[in-house]
């Protein structure tokens, strides 16, 4: 794989940023401190419409945790992007994102006033601020991803945050279409660290390799064989003067 | 948990049959009690909420999940919304388990989950579709659609990361009751689905009641 990385930036702790990233780019997130959680929104960047959807994701890879060889399907049966590579494991798709409520309630308030840049914000406002810059809204906020958290279940559905994995560790996200990214660095919503626990991530983008013969991630499950199907049906359709991609 | 209710179908103020396969769009108001009656059995109903006054305030699987530390849904479940207040408790449950994971199948995902052949088989996504463009009076489209409660439908996960969708639980006569903390409007689509259990591969009605 060519690793020329083509751009890079931190996104430091308790922040929220957004970007449009291309089809056959690779994004590598990394948790260089350890602990970092990294909320996540995907939007098909032509057809905002069409968007991350977790039960889609979940229901056809018959998985509840996510990990390399996972795909992940917006609500119109197409692949948003794929877990080409992942040191951390785990990643959960289902708890959501902290509000201001929960951040004050559990590590009190940091305002802008009392501390400036060291403010404490959270999830929810980050992608609220985010999805405006790109006339989006309360209205597109579905279920995120929380990248390098991992959520266990119990036999009774009792839910617990895992401890995290080893600083250093990353996951490379494949995007199979264009896409805009919309993310921060806010705590998972169930740390219950009695320390504000935010940690920034670095972030790398830079060229897939061409798809091969084989493919960890299409080649998964059937599913997946059949969501690229879908994605090639509507490239052909819908981004033709884009070319190029893979 | 089972937890039986001491309402009195006859006393109700509504009444509803909702054949297989089709919508029910309806403004509960607070303090009203919505029961969902599984006819036949083993029959998923698939639940999206809306705060009547400002719809962009919405049910959320994640915080209801979140905020109670348990993936299923059963009676004493608070149904939470997107901005964090309390829209229905369920008061009653007489099947013991509900799915919040699993979301509303469509035709686009059963062409990924099944086969391209199966994308015009009739599907809950297409219900609700047709329920918001037939109710241009909620203001709402293909955006409002978000994470919906199966209810008696049965999403085991396991300790490994698994998830599958299992027979249900549920069988003729078991219900869901659910009282609402704030007006709110109800779409469900009585789901249609044929390639998984979640209907026992034969989708039957639902009954809805209300009670003031």
């Amino acid at each position: 794989m060519n690793r020329e990385v083509l751009y890079q930036d931190l996104l430091p702790a308790g922040c929220h940023w957004s970007f449009r990233i291309g089809r056959g780019q690779v994004l590598r997130l990394i948790d260089e401190q350890g602990g970092a959680n990294v909320g996540m929104l995907l939007y098909n960047a032509d057809q905002l419409l069409d968007r991350i959807n977790i039960p889609d994701t979940l229901k056809c890879q018959h998985s509840f945790r996510l990990t390399a060889g996972h795909c992940i399907y917006t609500d119109m049966g197409r692949v948003l992007c794929s877990i080409i590579e992942d040191t951390a494991g785990w990643h959960d798709g289902m708890c959501g994102t902290c509000d201001a409520a929960l951040v004050e309630q559990r590590w009190g308030r940091k305002t802008y006033q009392q501390a400036r840049n060291e403010m404490y914000r959270n999830g929810r406002d980050g992608f609220l601020i985010e999805l405006a810059k790109h006339g989006l809204g309360r209205r597109d906020i579905v279920a995120n991803l929380n990248l390098f958290s991992k959520v266990v279940a119990d036999a009774d559905g009792n839910i617990t945050l895992a401890p995290p994995a080893p600083a250093g560790s990353h996951i490379d996200l494949r995007f199979e279409m264009d896409t805009l990214v919309v993310l921060h660095t806010c705590p998972h919503p169930l740390d219950q660290s009695s320390e504000w626990p935010a940690r920034p991530v670095r972030y790398q983008v830079f060229d897939a390799a061409p798809l091969g013969d084989s493919d960890i991630c299409r080649d998964h499950c059937d599913e997946n064989r059949r969501g690229f199907l879908n994605n090639l049906h509507y490239h052909h359709g819908a981004c033709r003067h884009h070319g190029g991609g893979h | 948990m089972i937890r039986e209710s001491s309402l009195v179908a006859e006393q109700a103020s509504h009444r509803e049959v909702v054949p297989a396969g089709d919508y029910w769009i309806h403004v509960l108001q607070a303090g009203q009690t919505l029961r969902i009656l599984d006819l036949e059995g083993n029959q998923a109903a698939d639940t999206l909420f809306y705060s009547a006054a400002d719809p962009a305030e919405r049910y959320s699987a994640m915080d209801t999940i979140r905020h109670q530390g348990n993936l299923y849904l059963t009676a004493g479940a608070r149904l939470m919304s997107s901005e964090g207040r309390e829209m229905l408790e369920i008061t009653a449950d007489t099947c013991g388990r509900h799915d919040t994971l699993g979301g509303a199948c469509a035709t686009e995902s059963n062409t990924v989950r099944y086969a391209l052949e199966k994308k015009c088989m009739h599907a809950c996504r297409d219900s609700y579709l047709l329920a918001l463009m037939k109710h241009p009076e909620f203001g709402m489209d293909k955006r409002d659609l978000t994470h919906n409660i199966n209810f008696f439908m049965n999403v085991p996960v396991t300790a490994q990361g698994g998830l599958s969708f299992a027979d249900g639980i549920s069988a003729p006569g078991k219900y869901v009751e659910m009282q609402a903390k704030m007006d709110v409007i109800v779409l469900i689509s009585n789901c249609p689905q044929l390639n998984n259990p979640c209907n026992a591969y034969n989708p039957t009605p639902i009954e809805v009641l209300i009670w003031d």
